[in-house]
């Protein structure tokens, strides 16, 4: 069970949650110019690192509020929490992973 | 607007009145009861900005809880804290109408809202020595009252229903905001928990 500290109630158990996948994908503004290969690289890849990922969640049973998190998809640990909008955080890990 | 003598709460075909008379407060550690018809008026506006606070303010007489959590009250009106801009203005039935319209008037020219969900919610109330022992079978939440206070609030799941919890005084008295379409499920497993501490219902 991982606590999620929403940056709005404070921690919470990760069941109040919803995982709403990689963050600080922006719709392209030129659709009409893309490829279909293009279209599909934004529409369906995604980065699965093992380490450092960038991503949504939502807290459903709380405050209703989608932010960011910054996780480790080996240890769990969140290194960081920010609202939409925010940059990115650059995470410097300690053990090298 | 439904006619008042076809009115019933949501929790009314339960027969809570009749149950309570035959009901022993005695030795229950659990006082359970449904609070009905209740106003309950969204609100939606941004906290930073000092017009909408006072806008509400002028219009319920209670200053805007901020903070996370936090529920400033007065009487029988509350305003209960639900995200960074958005709150519950809560009191007596009946008053929706009266006070949409002077919120309304004040949130002219803002980026703000009020709309009526009074009838969304059922409220059951528990009270008594054992009522955080009952919520804690079913919430992930923190009930210590050094974590949660008297008159704090926390949106949260409580035995799978999405509820809020409003801890109003030290008895300790919990009122819970459920969706009626969960209210029928969720009176029915806290009575079910609420029967291994001694179990009262009142009217
Ligand atoms: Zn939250």
């Amino acid at each position: 069970m991982l606590l999620i500290p929403c940056p709005f109630c404070g921690k919470r158990d990760e069941h109040e949650f919803t995982y709403a996948r990689e963050a600080h994908i922006a719709r392209p503004t030129n659709g009409e110019q893309m490829s279909d290969a293009e279209w599909a690289q934004y529409l369906f890849m995604r980065k699965n690192p093992k380490g450092v990922h960038y991503e949504r969640w939502m807290h459903a049973k709380g405050c209703r509020r989608y932010f960011n998190v910054a996780r480790d998809t080996v240890t769990h640990e969140i290194y960081a929490v920010y609202e939409m909008g925010q940059p990115a955080p650059a995470i410097e890990r300690e053990n090298g992973r | 607007m439904v006619e008042t003598y076809q009115r019933r709460s949501a929790l009314a075909h339960l027969g809570l009145v009749a149950r309570a008379a035959g009901s022993s407060r005695e030795r229950a550690g659990i006082i359970m009861s449904e609070v009905p018809h209740r106003t309950i008026v969204n609100i939606r506006g941004m906290a930073s900005d000092p017009a909408f606070s006072s806008a509400v303010q002028t219009a319920t007489g209670l200053p805007l809880p901020e903070a996370a959590n936090a529920v400033s009250s007065a009487g029988v009106w509350q305003i209960l804290w639900l995200g960074p801009n958005e709150w519950w203005i809560t009191g007596p039935d009946g008053e929706a109408d009266s006070l949409i319209e002077a919120l309304r008037a004040n949130f002219a020219g803002q980026h703000a809202a009020a709309c009526d969900v009074s009838e969304s919610r059922a409220i059951i109330r528990l009270k008594g020595p054992k009522a955080r022992d009952v919520l804690m079978r079913g919430v992930s939440l923190d009930l210590h009252p050094r974590a949660f206070r008297v008159g704090q609030c926390a949106q949260t799941g409580l035995s799978r229903a999405n509820a809020l919890l409003h801890l109003v005084d030290d008895a300790p008295t919990f009122e819970i905001y459920v969706l009626k379409s969960f209210s029928d499920y969720l009176w029915r497993w806290l009575e079910t928990v609420a029967r291994d501490f001694g179990l009262a219902v009142e009217a």
